[in-house]
C-alpha cells in the first residue's frame, strides 16, 4: 500500500481547514490536506449565512468570544491579499416591541465586553433611514459596525488555492476512515486513498470532527449534533438591504436575519432543525414557512415568489461547556493521543474565527515543540479567475481578442463564458465537477438555475479531463449526470 | 380510452385526436364490435376518429436515429404516415439500432417499406457532415 | 470598439419569432438585416422539438419541429439577411446600442436603426416552485432533458417521475420511454390537465403512463443522485392533505412547470413589462414603450401554437422595418389608442394597446391566456365601460389554449365604433 507521509496532515478542507493550510504554508514544513469531497469547501463552511460576524454574540470569556473578535479584524487584512469578496456593511440586530428593546442594552455590553468596537445603539428614526425596507413595528437596533458580508466560498477557495500555490498538497476524494495509533501516538489514518502518516494531525473534520476524535480515541464523550438551516436566495433585481439585519438573539441562536450577499442576492435564513443524519442536506417544506415567517418579521415585503434558489447548511453543534460557560469551540492540543490537535464544534461563528483559529493552530504547534521557520518564497497573493459579468465593454473586448473562449457564452444568465470555465478547471484546486465549476464561476446560480448551461458544461469538463460525459458528476463519486447514450442498449 | 361493460354491449370513450379541442366520444359497441351509437363529439371529426380508432388504431411516431460522421450524433425522424398504434414500440426498438451516413436532409427516408407495410422513417431535420 | 450603424433591423434571436421577423422586415423595406442567435443553428428551441404539431396554420401540415424551423430557414436563405450565430447579445441601451460577444466575431457594438426582440423564453425551475428535498443530480427541467436526449444523445435517467402535466412534461414522459427509459408516473398539482388532452391520449395512455392529478411532489431523497420522491396529495386550495404521502423509488425527476418570457435585456434597455405576461407591453405593431423596440413571440407571452409566434413575428419584423425607413415612430396621429384589459376569466392578453383608426390594413392578433377551465360554448366580448364592443365565440376556454382572433374587417368597424380608451376582454 502506498503511504504518504507529512510534517502535518489536515483532516477537511473547509473555511477552519483550508484557513490553517495557509497558515501553515508559510512555513517550511510539509502540509496535506484530506478532503472526502471532490472539492474543497463541500460542507458547512459554503452552506451558511455567509457573514464575517462582530462577535457581540458570543458569551464572554468563550473561545468563539475570543477568535471571534480577533478573526474579524484578521478577515479585513486576509480578504485583500486573497482577492476574496468582503463587504464590510454592518450588522443590524433589530429589536421590535418594548421587551425587544430593552434586550438591547445588556447585548451592548456584552459585545463591549468581548472587545467589539464601534457598538451603538440607534433610535428608530436611524434604523429606518438606513434600512427603508424594514417593518415600520421596529423600536431600535443595536448596530455593529465591523460585521461584514463574504462570499463564503470564495474565502474557504482563496484560503486553499492560496496554500496549495505554497506548496500544500490537497487530496480529495479521500475519506478519513480509521486512526493508527501506536504507543499513544497518532500514526497515520486510513483514508479511501491509502494510509497517510504525519507527525501533526489537525482536525477540521466539521460536523464530523466528533468521528475523528473517537478513532483516535479521544474524548468519547464529545458528540456533535447537527443543527440544519435552511435558506432562500432572492433574484437579484429584487431588494437589498445595507446591512446584515438581526432579529433579537434567542436560545436557538441568532435567529432569522435577513442579508444582501456580495453577489447582490438578497437571502433570508436559517432556521434551525437538529437532525439525525449529518449529511441531510434536504430543504423541508416546514422549514420553507418557518423562514419566510421569520423574515417577514423583519421586512415585510419578502415575498415568495422572487425565490430563485433554497439551500440547506449543517451546523457542527459539539456538546463541549467548559468552566461554566454555555458550549464553545472544541479548540485544544489532545491529551488523551499525542500528535492530534482539535478543532472541533467549530459552528457560527466559525466562519469568521476561522482565520484567528488559523493564527492560534500556529501558536499551538510552536507551544509543542514543532520549529516554524519562514518560507522565504511565501506568496501572500492570490487573484480570483476574473468575471466577464463585472467587466466594462473595453475589458470584454480585450479579453476576447486575446482568448476567443471568453467569447463563448455558456451560462447565458450569470453571463459566464467558457474562458473562465477553462480557467476554473485548471485551477490550482482543480475543478472536476459540476458544482465545482459553478461555485468557482457562479455559472448555474441565476433564473435559469443551470437549465441552459448544464449540456454545454457537461461537454466543456469531459473534454478538458479526457472523460466521458456518463462520467461527469454534479459533485464527485455517485452523482453522474447522464446514464447512457440515447440510442445504446438498455441493459 | 376507457372502457365499461354491461353484458354483451360496451361503452367506450376516447378522446378525439384530430384538433386540439379533444372531445371526449361515447360509443356504444354490441356484441359483435359493431358501433351502435356514437354521441359527445362536436364535429364528424370525431366520428371518424372513432371508427378508424377502432377498426384500425394509427399513431405517428417521432424519435430520432443515430448519425456517422455528422456535426450532431442524431437526426429527427418520424413516420408521416400514422402507422398502426400497436407497433409503435417495435418500431421505436428497431429505430434505436440504425445508422445513417451525414449529411442527412429533411425528407430523406432513412427506413423504407417496414415489414412490408408500407411505414416509413422520414429525416425532419438536418445533419452535416463533420469536416 | 468602432460602432456598426449599418444595419437597418437587428432581430435578437434567431427562433420561429425571429426568423419570421428577419424575413418580413426584409420583404418590407429590403433594407439591412441582421439576425443574433446565441446557438449554432437557426429555430431556437424547435431543433429539440422532434415531436410532430407544428404548422397545421402555416402550412396546412402536422410538421415535426425541426421541420417546420427548416422551411423557414429555407425562406430567410433566400434573402440577403445576415446571421451571426453563436453569439450573444449581452447588452442594450434604450438608445438601440447592442453589445455582442462570440468567439468568431469578438466583441461588437451595434446601433441599428430598430430591434426586434425574439429571445423566447425560459423554464420555470424548481426553486420557483420551492421544491423541497436535496440538491442532488438528477433533477432536470423538461427541456434540458429534451436537449440532452435529442441533440446530445444522452440519457438523463433510468427510473423518471415527471412533475407537471404541461405539453412538454407529457412529450418528454413519452420521448424517454422510447427510448428505453421507464416513466413512473405525471404528476400534476392542479386537478386538470395543463397540457392538451391529445398529449395525453398520444404520449401518456398509450404508453401506460400514469398521470396523477391534485398530486405533487413534497420531497426528494438522496445527497448525491436522486434515489426517490414522496409525492403528496393537494386539496382545494392546493394545501398538503397529510396521510397522502407516497414513496416512489426513481432515479431523476423531470420539472415541466411552466415557461417565463425571457427578458433580461429588455430590462436593460428600459422595456416596460406586463406583470401578468412577464413580458413587454406591446401595442398592435408589436412596439413596445421605447421608440425602435419591437418584440414578438414567447419574450412578449408564452404561446401554445408556433404557428402563431411565426405571425407575431411577422408583424414584428414589418413593423420594425417601417420605424427604420421613418427614422422614427411611425405616426399614429388622429388614432385613437385604446388599452386592452384581461377582465373575466381572462389571464392575460396581447398586445396591450391597439391603435384604432390605424388597423385597416395589417393583421393584428388578440391573444388571451383564459385562467379558468369552461368546458362549454363561451363567449368573448371586448367591453366599453360594460357595454360589449366586440364579441365572438368559442366552443370552450382552457388555461392551457391560448384563444387567438385575428381581427376581421367588421371587428375593426365595431372597434372604431367605441368610445372609450380601454376596453376589458371577459370570457363568459
Amino acid at each position: 500500500m502506498n503511504q504518504k507521509s507529512y510534517d502535518v496532515v489536515i483532516i477537511g478542507a473547509g473555511i477552519v481547514g483550508s484557513m490553517v493550510a495557509r497558515e501553515l504554508s508559510k512555513y517550511q514544513l510539509s502540509v496535506a490536506v484530506l478532503e472526502k469531497e471532490a472539492d474543497v469547501g463541500m460542507g458547512q463552511s459554503t452552506s451558511n449565512s455567509a457573514i464575517i460576524h462582530s462577535g457581540h454574540d458570543p458569551e464572554p470569556g468563550t473561545m468563539k468570544a475570543r477568535m471571534n473578535v480577533r478573526g474579524n479584524e484578521l478577515w479585513y487584512q486576509i480578504a485583500p491579499e486573497l482577492d476574496i469578496p468582503l463587504v464590510n456593511t454592518g450588522a443590524l440586530i433589530v429589536a421590535v416591541g418594548a421587551e425587544e428593546q430593552a434586550g438591547l442594552q445588556p447585548l451592548l455590553e456584552r459585545g463591549r465586553e468581548n472587545g467589539v468596537k464601534g457598538l451603538e445603539i440607534l433610535t428608530r428614526e436611524q434604523v429606518l433611514e438606513m434600512e427603508p425596507h424594514l417593518s415600520p413595528d421596529v423600536t431600535g437596533a443595536l448596530s455593529t459596525p465591523t460585521a461584514g458580508v463574504v462570499d463564503a466560498f470564495q474565502g474557504v477557495l482563496g484560503a486553499a488555492e492560496n496554500a496549495a500555490t505554497n506548496g500544500v498538497e490537497f487530496i480529495l476524494n479521500a475519506e478519513v476512515r480509521g486512526a493508527v495509533v501506536e504507543d499513544g501516538v497518532l500514526k497515520a489514518v486510513e483514508t479511501t486513498q491509502g494510509r497517510v502518516a504525519a507527525t501533526w494531525f489537525i482536525n477540521a473534520a466539521g460536523v464530523h470532527s466528533d468521528e475523528i476524535l473517537h478513532m483516535a480515541g479521544d474524548r468519547p464523550e464529545f458528540e456533535i449534533t447537527a443543527r440544519r438551516g435552511e435558506y432562500f436566495v432572492f433574484d437579484d433585481s429584487k431588494f437589498r438591504v445595507n446591512n446584515v439585519l438581526f432579529p433579537m438573539p434567542s436560545e436557538k441562536g441568532k435567529g432569522i436575519l435577513v442579508t444582501t450577499t456580495t453577489h447582490g442576492n438578497t437571502m433570508v435564513g436559517p432556521n434551525s432543525d437538529s437532525i439525525s443524519d449529518k449529511e441531510d442536506h434536504a430543504v423541508t417544506e416546514h422549514g420553507m414557512h418557518e423562514i419566510l415567517h421569520g423574515a417577514t418579521k423583519l421586512v415585510p415585503s419578502v415575498s415568495p415568489r422572487d425565490v430563485i434558489a433554497t439551500f440547506a447548511g449543517l451546523r457542527a453543534t459539539g456538546n463541549y461547556k467548559p468552566g461554566g460557560h454555555g458550549k464553545d469551540f472544541l479548540i485544544e492540543v489532545s491529551s488523551a493521543v499525542r500528535g492530534l490537535i482539535n478543532l472541533a464544534g467549530v459552528e457560527s461563528p466559525g466562519f469568521a474565527s476561522s482565520p484567528a483559529i488559523a493564527e492560534y493552530v500556529a501558536e499551538l504547534l510552536k507551544g509543542e515543540g514543532v520549529t516554524l521557520t519562514e518560507k522565504a518564497d511565501w506568496t501572500a497573493t492570490r487573484r480570483r479567475i476574473p468575471r466577464f459579468k463585472e467587466m466594462d465593454h473595453v475589458q470584454r473586448a480585450a479579453i476576447i481578442e486575446r482568448n476567443p473562449a471568453y467569447g463563448r457564452i455558456v451560462c447565458r444568465c450569470e453571463e459566464v463564458t467558457e474562458g473562465e470555465i477553462l480557467q476554473a478547471i485548471h485551477s490550482p484546486i482543480p475543478a472536476t465537477t459540476y458544482d465545482a465549476i459553478k461555485r468557482r464561476t457562479w455559472l448555474g446560480t441565476g433564473r435559469c438555475q443551470g437549465s441552459f448551461d448544464y449540456p454545454r458544461t457537461m461537454e466543456i469538463l469531459a473534454r478538458e479531463l479526457g472523460m466521458s460525459m456518463t462520467e461527469i458528476t454534479k459533485k464527485g463519486p455517485g452523482s453522474v449526470f447522464l446514464y447512457r447514450q440515447t440510442k445504446e442498449e438498455v441493459v | 380510452m376507457s372502457e365499461q361493460k354491461q353484458g354483451d354491449y360496451r361503452t367506450r370513450t376516447d378522446i378525439c385526436l384530430r384538433c386540439p379541442q379533444g372531445c371526449e366520444v361515447q360509443t356504444m359497441l354490441g356484441p359483435d364490435d359493431e358501433i351502435l351509437n356514437i354521441s359527445g363529439n362536436k364535429c364528424k371529426l370525431g366520428r371518424e376518429y372513432v371508427e378508424q380508432e377502432i377498426r384500425d388504431p394509427r399513431r405517428v411516431l417521432p424519435t430520432s436515429v443515430r448519425v456517422k460522421n455528422g456535426t450532431r450524433p442524431l437526426v429527427p425522424v418520424w413516420t408521416p404516415e400514422p402507422m398502426p398504434k400497436g407497433m409503435i414500440m417495435d418500431l421505436a426498438a428497431e429505430s434505436r439500432k440504425i445508422e445513417v451516413e451525414a449529411p442527412v436532409h429533411v425528407g430523406d427516408v432513412v427506413l423504407d417499406d417496414w415489414r412490408g407495410l408500407g411505414i416509413r422513417l422520414v429525416a425532419s431535420g438536418e445533419v452535416e457532415r463533420a469536416e | 470598439m468602432d460602432v456598426n450603424t449599418t444595419y437597418d433591423v437587428i432581430v435578437i434571436g434567431g427562433g420561429p419569432a425571429g426568423i419570421a421577423a428577419a424575413i418580413e422586415a426584409y420583404n418590407e423595406n429590403q433594407g439591412k438585416v441582421l439576425v443574433i442567435e446565441r446557438n449554432d443553428s437557426l429555430g431556437g428551441i424547435l431543433p429539440q422539438c422532434i415531436h410532430n404539431g407544428f404548422g397545421a396554420i402555416n402550412f396546412g401540415n402536422d410538421l415535426p419541429g425541426p421541420e417546420y424551423a427548416h422551411r423557414y430557414e429555407m425562406q430567410l436563405n433566400e434573402l440577403p439577411v445576415d446571421v451571426m450565430l453563436d453569439t450573444m447579445v449581452v447588452d442594450m441601451t434604450p438608445e438601440l446600442d447592442i453589445y455582442t460577444m462570440s468567439s468568431e466575431y469578438g466583441y461588437q457594438h451595434f446601433k441599428p436603426r430598430a430591434v426586434v426582440l425574439a429571445m423566447g423564453c425560459r423554464e420555470r425551475t424548481r426553486a420557483q416552485i420551492r421544491l423541497p428535498g436535496t440538491r442532488a443530480a438528477g433533477i432536470y427541467t423538461a427541456g434540458t432533458a429534451q436537449r440532452l436526449v435529442n441533440i446530445e444523445g444522452y440519457m438523463p435517467g433510468r427510473e423518471i417521475v415527471v412533475l407537471g402535466s404541461g405539453d412538454i412534461g407529457m412529450i418528454m414522459a413519452r420521448r424517454l420511454t422510447i427510448e428505453g427509459a421507464q416513466v413512473l408516473g405525471v404528476m400534476e398539482l392542479l386537478p386538470f390537465l395543463t397540457g392538451l388532452r391529445r398529449n395525453y391520449v398520444q404520449c401518456l395512455q398509450d404508453y401506460n403512463i400514469p398521470l396523477h392529478l391534485s398530486t405533487t411532489v413534497s420531497k426528494i431523497y438522496g445527497e448525491r443522485r436522486v434515489e426517490g420522491i414522496e409525492t403528496v396529495k393537494v386539496d382545494e386550495d392546493l394545501n398538503h392533505v397529510p396521510g397522502t404521502e407516497e414513496f416512489i423509488k426513481c432515479d431523476t425527476l423531470v420539472l415541466s412547470v411552466g415557461l417565463i418570457p425571457e427578458n433580461e435585456l429588455s430590462r436593460k434597455a428600459g422595456v416596460q413589462l406586463d406583470v401578468r405576461t412577464n413580458g413587454p407591453i406591446v401595442d398592435s405593431d408589436m412596439a413596445t414603450n421605447v421608440p425602435g423596440i419591437f418584440a414578438a413571440g414567447n419574450v412578449t407571452a408564452i404561446y401554445d401554437l408556433v404557428d402563431y409566434v411565426s405571425k407575431a413575428g411577422e408583424v414584428a419584423g414589418r413593423s420594425a422595418a417601417r420605424f427604420a425607413r421613418a427614422q422614427q415612430a411611425e405616426s399614429h396621429e388622429g388614432s385613437r389608442v385604446v388599452r386592452l384589459k384581461p377582465g373575466a376569466n381572462v389571464g392575460s392578453i396581447i398586445p396591450q394597446q391597439i391603435y384604432i383608426d390605424d388597423l385597416g390594413d395589417r393583421d393584428v392578433y388578440l391573444s388571451m391566456r383564459p385562467n379558468a377551465l369552461l368546458e362549454r360554448m363561451v363567449k368573448v366580448e371586448l367591453d366599453d365601460g360594460g357595454e360589449e364592443v366586440m364579441s365572438f365565440r368559442e366552443q370552450y376556454a382552457r388555461p392551457a389554449e391560448m384563444i387567438i382572433r385575428k381581427l376581421k374587417a367588421r371587428d375593426i368597424e365595431k372597434l372604431r365604433a367605441s368610445h372609450g380608451a380601454e376596453l376589458v376582454a371577459n370570457i363568459s
